[in-house]
């Protein structure tokens, strides 16, 4: 038996302790505002990113108006200053589409073997290689392509192309070099399946076996199965995971700058795939080290920046619209 | 209702086309595998070649010493650039943890209204931002202000890349706590700060620690924001407003000249850098992930791993 | 326990082999290294239903999925032992799994509509697998499995619409009907209402009874009220092992095996 004096002041520690636990209303309420303001500071930032771009390119959108839009001149020799980004912009577009339609099939049978047709034993370690290549440095899958694949493509691929088709087509035109479209392409390629499959692979994995059963219980072959089950269940996942990858093909910059071959001006105009191009991205890393400090150049390649953030702001408003919409459109369908 | 007879008629229709199923099947799986390894030997080549190359340029000197000077005859080492990833991941941790563990709470415990959708939303938007754009913004606002390249422009651009991630995984791994602990503190008559930083951050702390490893090892690779905030350097760090070097930066300047030692140094701090990044990923994988697949699963969605 | 295992009816017990339907012999059976299916023999009637009873983990979902096939595609799943179809090994080599798969519907424990296709399609789906294009026999089919499920009424304005805009029991016989619309011989049903309310278990219940007039039927259910309701024949598992197979009617009322009549008078399961 305790003593009951002991007992009670045991108690009152107990209660004690739990009251200085308790801690101060006042500290609740800071508590609260500073997570509100960490919070807060996510939306300032994007609002300055908006805001400071703007700011910065303010002189190159009154100079050159909307052909900063429009126009292809690019020169930044002082008294015959002219920009426009019309060249970079579709520079982007056409490498983010060749990147996107070499990748996205890739991406898609990468996906689909992981998560229908490998053997476990070949699953476990096959999807961690390509989530740890989504980990490489960006910089990394530029020197690669720069040092080792350049030589690869342009002997191999290129070359072969070119002898076919010689200068006549236009795709194909131009002394193969290396450093062109289609070199930055392929590596972006390269670069954004890792993304795009361990998400879709993800995706795909997430379609609840049962739909799966139902299509084999009616003699679907594998790939039947696939097409009826899996395929209408993960549709706009898999297309979120695409424009993902698209977000990220359009706003890398190392890689692409190290392999595109740096055209400006008009010339960036991508029509041959053998060509150097031009991505916004890329123009804003190449010349940035040039441009002067309160000068137009510098006004133009800030711009640049701000009609990448456009884009990517679209693309990523769109994909993340996509991916929620399908959660919440999955969420409570089936098991009802 | 259908008859016995109707039945064996609707057999009938039953076009026996197995064969050619199946053999679809075979074409179907056999492209499948075709892209597999058509994808797969790119990605393992890159991996092969930074290891084969770099370790053979790996040295003390190599690791410790500065960069000699361009077309010279001793290449120098790779020792400030590695020596400023450290800083700048240590100075970008600093900012960038405090403020995206906050964010990270105020989404997973206030965030259950408008404006936390909003939060949450932009966020995401951010965490898939070109970082070049990140880059240009901090140039804007930080250097042209300050009026000079500094390890703290660097730093800065690189919080905010590492921040949306640090925000999404903390709310992830807090979301996972029970909500019974949460109501076991208040209970006690706890106030809500001490049951978050006792109760609920302690059984979320791994997932926490992986989420900022990972940010870590995402910012260690990242390129694009340096190249207009830290510029580059061939000294060791002299000062925290002055200009620094990063592995990322110098692989990228490198990898532009023209000798065959930048070129040898190139693949060497390529390899140092993709041993930080790759082991970071693999340690967590295997320190705070094996009972943990489904938060790692929805880190993954958010990007935080690439 | 084990002398009853091959049992047949007693009544039947002077037929030919060549009346049943389905006959499975010495399936063993595991996943995960978990052997769920010990040494198990069974034959199955003709036009009559035959239930599976016995408590959680028995291993009766798992037999049930031997029978055409479906328990290979589980992970880790190893299997032993034969099942003849009129006859014919389902697990020899020559034949594709796929071909038998049709002659054996299955219906799931939860209603599984492919949830992006109409309640037309959803029907209609394992016919166009099946190479059938012509629209007029598709409506048919479609038509007349719907009404073999008593569907056709609650449904025949909104065809187009999604499967997964019925209701529960509606779903489970919406997946009925997909399973019947490939005309299988044989059809399997692993606890088809037992994530159902009555009313809805009712209506299924009565299309059992409508469907073994010309059907195969193998249903598992641990509810034993259900199997006296709709089954004529009953097996009886624990642990892997068949105690006990007979008429539903024996086996209920005059089981001959101890542990079979502990568990039809509820003391275990």
């Amino acid at each position: 038996m305790v003593d009951p004096l002991i007992s009670g002041l045991i108690t009152k520690c107990i209660m004690m302790t739990i009251k200085m636990k308790k801690g101060s209303p006042h500290v609740d309420k800071i508590f609260k505002y500073v997570a509100i303001g960490a919070a807060t500071y996510v939306l300032a930032i994007i609002a300055l990113i908006v805001f400071n771009l703007g700011t910065g390119s303010a002189q190159v959108w009154q100079q050159e108006g909307i052909s900063f839009l429009t126009g292809s001149d690019w020169n930044s020799v002082e008294g015959r200053e002219s920009y426009g980004a019309a060249p970079y912009i579709m520079g982007t577009l056409v490498n983010a589409g060749i990147a996107m339609a070499i990748a996205i099939p890739l991406s898609f049978g990468i996906a689909m073997f992981l998560s229908e047709l490998s053997p476990r034993l070949l699953r476990t370690p096959l999807a961690m290689v390509i989530e740890l290549l989504a980990a490489v440095p960006s910089v990394v899958y530029g020197l690669w392509g720069l040092l080792v694949f350049r030589s690869y493509i342009k002997d191999w691929i290129e070359a072969p192309l070119h002898n076919v088709f010689g200068d006549n087509s236009i795709i194909f035109a131009g002394t193969p070099f290396g450093l062109d479209i289609l070199t930055a392409s392929i590596v972006l390629a390269i670069m954004i399946i890792p993304t795009i499959a361990s998400i879709s692979k993800e995706i795909m994995m997430a379609v609840p076996n049962s739909q799966r059963e139902a299509a084999y219980m009616l003699g679907a072959t594998k790939w039947e199965a696939f097409r009826l089950a899996v395929l209408p269940y993960s549709k706009s996942g898999l297309i979120g995971a695409c424009i993902l990858g698209l977000g990220r093909a359009v706003g890398e910059t190392m890689a692409v700058t190290m392999l595109i071959g740096n055209a400006t001006g008009a010339a960036a105009f991508p029509s041959s795939l053998f060509q150097p191009g031009q991505t916004l991205a890329s123009i804003v890393a190449n010349e940035f080290a040039e441009a002067s400090q309160g000068g137009l150049h510098l006004a133009a390649l800030v711009g640049i920046g701000l009609i990448l953030f456009m884009m990517a702001f679209a693309i990523n408003v769109v994909a993340h619209l996509l991916v929620a919409k399908v959660v919440k459109s999955h969420e409570g369908a089936v098991l009802a | 209702m259908i008859t016995p007879e109707q039945r064996a008629e609707f057999r009938t229709y039953f076009r026996y086309n197995v064969g050619r199923r199946l053999l679809l099947d075979k074409i179907v799986k056999g492209t499948v595998f075709l892209c597999v390894v058509v994808a797969i030997v790119p990605l393992i080549a890159i991996l092969v070649d930074v290891f084969t190359n770099g370790s053979a340029a790996l040295s003390w000197d190599f690791l410790t010493k500065i960069p000699g000077a361009v077309g010279s005859d001793d290449p120098g080492g790779i020792g400030p650039a590695i020596q400023g990833t450290i800083v700048l991941i240590g100075l970008s941790s600093l900012i960038g943890v405090p403020v995206g563990v906050m964010g990270g709470i105020f989404l997973s415990e206030y965030g259950n209204n408008r404006y936390g959708r909003t939060v949450r939303f932009f966020n995401d938007v951010l965490a898939e931002f070109p970082t070049i754009v990140i880059g240009v913004f901090t140039f804007v606002l930080v250097v042209l202000t300050i009026g000079n390249f500094s390890v703290w422009a660097g730093s800065f651009a690189l919080s905010i890349v590492m921040l949306p991630i640090v925000m999404r995984t903390t709310e992830e791994s807090l979301k996972l706590v029970p909500v019974t602990y949460r109501e076991a503190g208040y209970a006690l008559g706890i106030r809500r700060y001490r049951v978050v930083f006792t109760i609920v951050l302690n059984s979320a702390k791994s997932g926490l620690v992986t989420g900022i490893l990972l940010s870590v090892a995402r910012i260690a690779g990242e390129t694009a924001p340096l190249v207009f905030t830290i510029l580059g350097s061939s000294q060791f760090i002299n000062g925290l407003d002055g200009p620094i070097d990063a592995l990322p930066l110098r692989i990228w300047r490198l990898s532009s000249l023209p000798y065959d030692s930048a070129v040898t140094q190139g693949w060497g701090a390529a390899f140092v850098l993709i041993i930080l990044v790759l082991s970071i990923n693999i340690g967590v994988r295997y320190l705070f992930l094996q009972k943990k697949e489904k938060t790692f699963l929805k880190f993954k969605r958010l990007g935080a791993i690439s | 326990m084990m002398e009853t295992v091959t049992k047949t009816p007693t009544k039947e017990s002077y037929t030919e082999d060549i009346k049943y339907k389905l006959i499975a012999e010495n399936i063993y059976a595991s996943y995960d290294g978990i052997v769920a299916v010990k040494n198990v023999s069974m034959k199955f009637r003709d036009r009559a239903v035959t239930a599976l009873i016995g408590p959680s983990g028995c291993g009766k979902t798992t037999f049930l999925r031997c029978l055409n096939r479906m328990h290979e595609l589980t992970k880790n799943a190893t299997l032993t032992g034969k099942v003849l179809l009129d006859g014919e090994d389902l697990y020899s080599n020559k034949v594709d799994p796929i071909i038998n798969r049709r002659k054996i519907g299955m219906v799931f424990q939860k209603p599984n509509p492919f949830p992006t296709m109409s309640i037309y399609d959803n029907v209609a789906c394992g016919l166009k697998l099946n190479g059938v294009r012509d629209r007029k026999i598709l409506d048919e089919v479609v038509e007349g499995c719907l009404k073999m499920a008593s569907l056709w009424d609650e449904v025949k304005g909104d065809l187009k619409k999604p499967g997964m805009s019925l209701s529960g029991g509606q779903q489970q016989r919406l997946c009925i009907d997909r399973a019947l619309a490939i005309q299988p011989e044989v059809l399997l049903m692993d606890e088809p209402a037992s994530a159902l309310d009555p009313i809805a278990t009712q209506k299924i219940e009565e299309m059992i009874q409508e469907l073994k007039k010309e059907y195969t039927i193998i249903i598992v259910t641990h509810n034993m009220q259900q199997a006296t309701r709709v089954s004529d024949y009953t097996g009886f598992m624990y642990l892997g092992d068949l105690v006990e197979f007979g008429e539903t009617k024996q086996i209920f009322e005059n089981p001959r095996n101890e542990t079979t009549a502990k568990y039809v008078q509820g003391q275990f399961g």
